[in-house]
């Protein structure tokens, strides 16, 4: 099944006609994804990359039955983009856009949260990859190819990290059945939990990786559902060691400013609740190897 | 993006927070002149640096003459103050901020910052101010009240007078309380603002409710929106290789080791750290070149890291998704010929058209040490590292 998307999703570009809109747009269609059409503002009515151009996302999900969403939208206006998206019926959507104001997306999840939970859309990211259920769709930035169907399911803040982590697997003969990017934002749509719940309840996900990084709680927090909710194993990596307090390490949320925070302490906790530790970022595949071997 | 002391209390004056009068010197003659100019017999001349807990590092001084102030002035201004907050090589003082002597007669904790956990504003205070707020958390945690947000509808007047009587205010200053604390909310909401702080916040002998000090900090990521914000940025206070790095579109973070790296993603470069310091090194920095790695932005990078003359080794680990390894490759050649490196370089490339990238540093003929996995990548730097300090050290002998 996968998580969230498949071939049969209907996908709709948010941003569609800019520059970065239509280079991942394209991509996404080459990879097989079902691009139904997508959105500019004022230019309702065109076509590009042969696909209709809807003034609105209500009128893409009235008249091409969008289901998911991509917004490539620039910051200053991509929460108001994410909240029409929520407000038109769509069920997924992956916010790419990197550097979104906090406070935006503070509005943006209380938005989300007036929608009774069965209708509310789910969100993942900013500043994320996207998704990918490999060899069947595409919605992100990601090089598809070094993906192979599979498996295991993979959640994590970091774009080329994950992509470590599929080139692990893959070099092991590793598949995945989806990957998830949650984005690198201290407030995001999605957190680690909400992911292992829907790997959970996959049933073609058997082992799940978490590629946690310092600073906020989201780690642990996944740490204590899966210890309390989860049949399947938990593989985890948590990135900056060498991470000093009080520095923002690239990503926005990447930033020890409180006890429990730092790689270590969150490695220690986690390992108490039962999740499996990657010892090195370089162990990712040998570690989900040992772990499908024993079962 | 954090500002000073003194640009805080202006900017929360303006929203009907109380401050104790004061002005900006840059020269212990200016010290004197704003001293006769606010009158009284006691001033604070306090270091304007981007730190807590300046007055532990000896960055504030009480003075009861002129002569005092001038002396103190002359002490703090070019001083290098070295807290908990700037790391071991400090932050160096240039402005001073001479301010009215306050009367204290009760000291309090208060501030506002992002909760990630609840995804709201939190209002935090305490009866027991004047102690950094870590040790209060670690030590009396019972005193802490918190008090969160709902964004919808923001700060209500209930929420104030709540962390009013929280702060053991009187009904005597409770309305002047529940104006500080909603002025302090509106400023936050209206510039985004990540933290602010006011520690301490003070009740004065004559029953006044003053901001004693005042720390903000803002959402990078609004400064588009926040024009005026911006313009308050002091570059003196940033390390002068960040600044130049996000000048040039790339994240770079300064640190004590000798590997010098480049990386893309916060991520992997986090990770590709991590490895080097299990290989036994220790990085130099941190360095995310993003996604659009071209020639022009990887040569910079380069530059950007070589800079460091500590480096003894350099990593570049690329996983190239948007990027392609073959482009990557070629700026990496183009960057070394340039540049005359005089360090071992290591590179690691993988992802869409690596075989391309490999081949193009292959023939290139530079003495470029290539590996194939992280692992490799890192061992591989750690060995470079430790055969060029080897060398070092029998050349002195």
């Amino acid at each position: 099944m996968a998580i969230f998307i498949d071939e049969t999703t209907r996908i709709i570009v948010q941003g569609f006609t800019g520059k970065i809109g239509t280079f991942h747009a394209q991509d996404m269609i080459n990879y097989g994804s079902k691009v139904v059409g997508g959105i500019t503002p004022g230019k309702g009515g065109q076509t590009h990359l042969g696909l209709p151009v809807f003034n609105t996302v209500k009128e893409a999900v009235q008249q091409a039955g969008a289901e998911a969403s991509i917004i490539f939208v620039p910051p200053a206006f991509a929460a108001d983009s994410i909240m029409e998206a929520a407000d038109a019926g769509i069920k997924y959507c992956v916010a790419i856009t990197d550097g979104i104001p906090t406070q935006d997306m503070m509005t943006v999840k209380n938005f989300l949260r007036r929608f009774p939970k069965d209708e509310r859309m789910v969100l993942t990211g900013p500043n994320c990859a996207g998704t990918i259920s490999p060899g069947r769709a595409m919605l992100g930035i990601m090089p598809g190819h070094i993906y192979i169907p599979g498996n295991v399911g993979i959640v994590g803040r970091s774009g080329t990290l994950g992509y470590e982590a599929a080139d692990q697997m893959k070099r092991l003969g590793i598949g995945i059945s989806s990957s998830v990017g949650i984005g690198g934002d201290p407030i995001n749509g999605s957190s680690h939990r909400d992911i292992l719940e829907k790997f959970e309840h996959d049933p073609e996900t058997k082992v799940v990786v978490m590629i946690g990084e310092i600073g906020g709680p989201q780690e642990v927090e996944a740490g204590l559902f899966a210890k309390e909710h989860m049949s399947k194993p938990v593989v985890a990596y948590i990135a900056g060691l060498t991470a000093p307090e009080g520095r923002r390490m690239g990503h926005a949320g990447a930033i020890i400013s409180s006890a429990g925070e730092s790689a270590a302490e969150k490695v220690a906790i986690l390992k108490e609740l039962g999740v499996i530790i990657c010892p090195t970022p370089a162990a990712m595949g040998a570690t989900v190897a040992a772990v499908l071997a024993k079962m | 993006m954090d500002i000073h002391e003194y640009q805080a209390k202006d900017i929360l004056s303006g929203y009907g927070v109380k401050i104790a009068e004061g002005g900006l010197a840059y020269s212990p003659e200016d010290a004197v002149q704003r001293a006769r100019e606010i009158g009284g017999h006691v001033w604070a001349v306090k270091a304007q640096i981007h730190s807590g807990a300046r007055g532990k590092a000896g960055g504030i001084k009480i003075c009861k003459t002129h002569d005092e102030v001038e002396a103190a002035a002359d002490y703090l201004l070019g001083k290098r103050l070295v807290t908990h907050q700037t790391g071991p090589t400090g932050k160096v003082c240039s402005r001073l901020y001479i301010e009215a002597g306050t009367e204290i007669a009760k000291e309090l904790y208060f501030c506002f910052l992002v909760d990630r956990s609840s995804e709201r504003i939190v209002m935090v205070g305490s009866a027991q101010g004047g102690m950094e707020i870590e040790e209060l958390a670690v030590n009396n945690p019972d005193a802490i009240t918190k008090i969160y947000i709902e964004p919808a509808v923001g700060l209500q007047d209930y929420q104030a007078r709540e962390m009013a009587f929280a702060l053991g205010l009187g009904a005597e200053i409770l309305s002047h309380a529940v104006k500080t604390i909603k002025g302090c909310y509106s400023a936050l909401r209206a510039l985004d603002v990540s933290m602010l702080e006011i520690n301490p916040l003070v009740v004065t002998k004559s029953g006044e409710l003053v901001a004693l000090d005042a720390k903000m900090g803002f959402d990078d990521n609004a400064l588009f929106r926040q024009q005026k914000i911006s313009e308050l940025r002091d570059k003196t206070q940033e390390d002068p290789r960040e600044m130049a790095a996000a000048d040039r579109g790339l994240s770079y973070v300064g640190l004590d080791g000798d590997i010098g790296c480049m990386i893309n993603g916060a991520g992997l470069a986090m990770a590709t750290m991590d490895m080097i310091k299990l290989a036994g090194g220790e990085p130099a920095n941190f360095l995310d070149v993003g996604g659009g790695a071209s020639a022009e932005r990887t040569e910079k990078a380069f530059r950007l890291v070589l800079a460091d003359k500590g480096v003894k080794a350099m990593l570049v680990n690329i996983f190239a998704g948007i990027n392609r390894c073959d482009w990557i490759a070629e700026g990496v050649v183009q960057a070394v010929r340039k540049i005359d490196m005089k360090v071992p370089l290591i590179v690691r490339l993988s992802g869409t058209n690596v075989e391309e990238g490999r081949r193009i540093i292959a023939e290139s003929g530079l003495p470029i040490i290539t590996a194939e996995t992280l692992a490799d990548a890192a061992e591989k730097a750690v060995q470079a590292r430790n055969e060029v300090v080897a060398k070092e050290a029998a050349q002195e002998i």
